[in-house]
């Protein structure tokens, strides 16, 4: 448990227990919590930097802003939801995190993730690693290429970029054109075998999204509306994630 | 990534014509209707384990235990049945491996590591050989609790496994596999580079 003993003072008006409150009707009330401790029992964080969620909760019921907000736990939580399935009251701790994350200055948030965001926001690709539109379509057709001449049995399998009318819009982790391009070549033959009327698009292609992470609406809604307009530009019924 | 996809189209009510799904329904639905038939003989006298990672943002977070279904029928037509042992718990209340929320690129390596403890656990107790990570953020935090726990089972993605046993996996598309594998089912052999 915490080494400093915890001092109480009266709580804010525009304190994360208001804010929550506020930002969450039907998930977030956490005058709800049964303090039952299931959701610490059966998180991963757990113990990290000696804190759990149901101990975070009750700093924010208790108006502990200030150690809540200087405590990097909340970049430990993964949000992955597993507290609100264990919940019964339901409570939606992992969006309680995404806030506290939210009001941390922008710059003071962990540069990795700060990183991948703001690349990401350099090209239209979305890419975290900065790929651009040029570099990926080389990338993609010089293996492609490749893999057609070596491999007869493929010579007419297609990796295609911005074609109108495909069924399926294709998304791609920057991981694969980046380090390791011949990782990308099961999943085209998978596709061409399956007989699949699929595409990449030159922008909105990266699969990755750590804007979301960094918990920075504006950067994670352009992201995805970038996906969204190429997939309505190519008039494509399905997005399709592959992670 | 599919939570981020489907859950920002949610909260900034953006206006969309097209459906957002997850690739691990249709390897399903593929395999089902017969235009994939992977082939699991060459696990028959292997006897390879495998076990899987249900990604939260898949499972748990997106499409529920569904798509947990499809992805254990997939593989299974791919590893053969009897080769694939589940970790426990697992679907909806799986624990999360710790690659994820940004983890990985946040900078806590020791506390990302200890947050794994969990993750390394339930595989060892499957005993299974092979990790299948659904996505790649498990596949770089599962790759780094099988050298850092030393259990020393290789992660692949599905793609991989799924090629081989459709018969077309050259020598260069292995990057993941281990020494077991290497040889096996190898198509084009002679462009290994
Ligand atoms: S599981 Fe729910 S009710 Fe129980 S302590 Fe955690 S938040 Fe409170
Ligand atoms: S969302 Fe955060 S608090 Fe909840 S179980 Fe996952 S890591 Fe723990």
């Amino acid at each position: 448990m915490s080494e400093t003993a915890i001092k109480l003072r009266k709580r804010e008006k525009t304190s994360l227990f208001d804010q929550v409150k506020e930002l969450l009707p039907d998930g977030g009330n956490l005058n709800l919590c049964l303090t039952c401790g299931l959701c610490s029992s059966g998180c991963p964080a757990t113990g990290l930097v000696s804190m759990d969620p149901r101990k975070m909760l009750r700093m924010i019921a208790l108006g502990l802003d200030e150690e809540v907000l200087a405590s990097d736990w909340p970049w430990m939580c993964t949000m992955c939801q597993r507290c609100i399935y264990a919940c019964p009251m339901k409570i939606d701790i992992p969006q309680l995190i995404y806030n506290i994350r939210a009001q941390r200055p922008r710059e003071e948030r962990p540069k990795g993730i700060l990183g991948s965001c703001d690349m990401a926001l350099k090209n239209d690709t979305n890419s975290a690693m900065g790929t651009n539109e040029e570099d990926f379509i080389f990338v993609v057709e010089d293996v492609l290429e490749q893999y057609q001449e070596e491999q007869p049995e493929f010579a007419e399998m297609q990796a295609p970029i911005d074609k109108e009318g495909a069924e399926f819009f294709l998304n791609q982790n920057s991981r694969e054109p980046v380090t390791e391009p011949d990782e990308m070549v099961p999943l085209w033959k998978i596709l061409h075998l399956a007989g699949v009327d699929w595409t990449y698009g030159s922008k909105g292609w990266a699969g990755e999204n750590y804007c979301m992470f960094l918990a920075d609406d504006d950067a994670w809604k352009h992201v995805v509306q970038t996906q969204t307009d190429q997939t309505h530009k190519l008039k494509c019924k399905t997005y399709l994630n592959t992670e | 990534m599919t939570f981020a996809v489907r859950a920002g189209l949610k909260k900034f009510n953006i206006e969309h014509n097209f459906e957002v799904k997850n690739i691990y329904e249709y390897y399903a639905k593929w395999i089902r209707e017969g235009k994939l038939k992977p082939n699991s003989d060459w696990n028959k006298e292997l006897g390879i384990k495998f076990t899987c990672q249900d990604p939260c943002q898949i499972v748990r977070k997106s499409y529920g235990d569904e798509i947990a279904k499809d992805f254990r029928y997939a593989i299974k037509a791919v590893v053969g049945e009897e080769n694939f042992v589940d970790m426990s718990p697992n679907f909806s209340n799986n624990y999360c491996c710790g690659g994820g929320g940004g983890f990985l690129q946040s900078g806590f390596k020791e506390e990302r590591l200890e947050y794994g403890r969990i993750k390394d656990r339930q595989i060892k107790e499957t005993k299974a050989d092979y990790v299948i990570a659904g996505c790649h953020n498990c596949h770089a935090q599962i790759h780094e609790l099988s050298k850092h726990y030393e259990g020393n089972y290789p992660v692949i993605h599905f793609w991989t496994i799924l090629a081989l046993s459709l018969g077309v996996l050259g020598p260069n598309e292995r990057t993941y596999l281990g020494d077991d594998l290497m040889e096996v089912n190898v198509f084009h052999p002679e462009t290994a580079m």
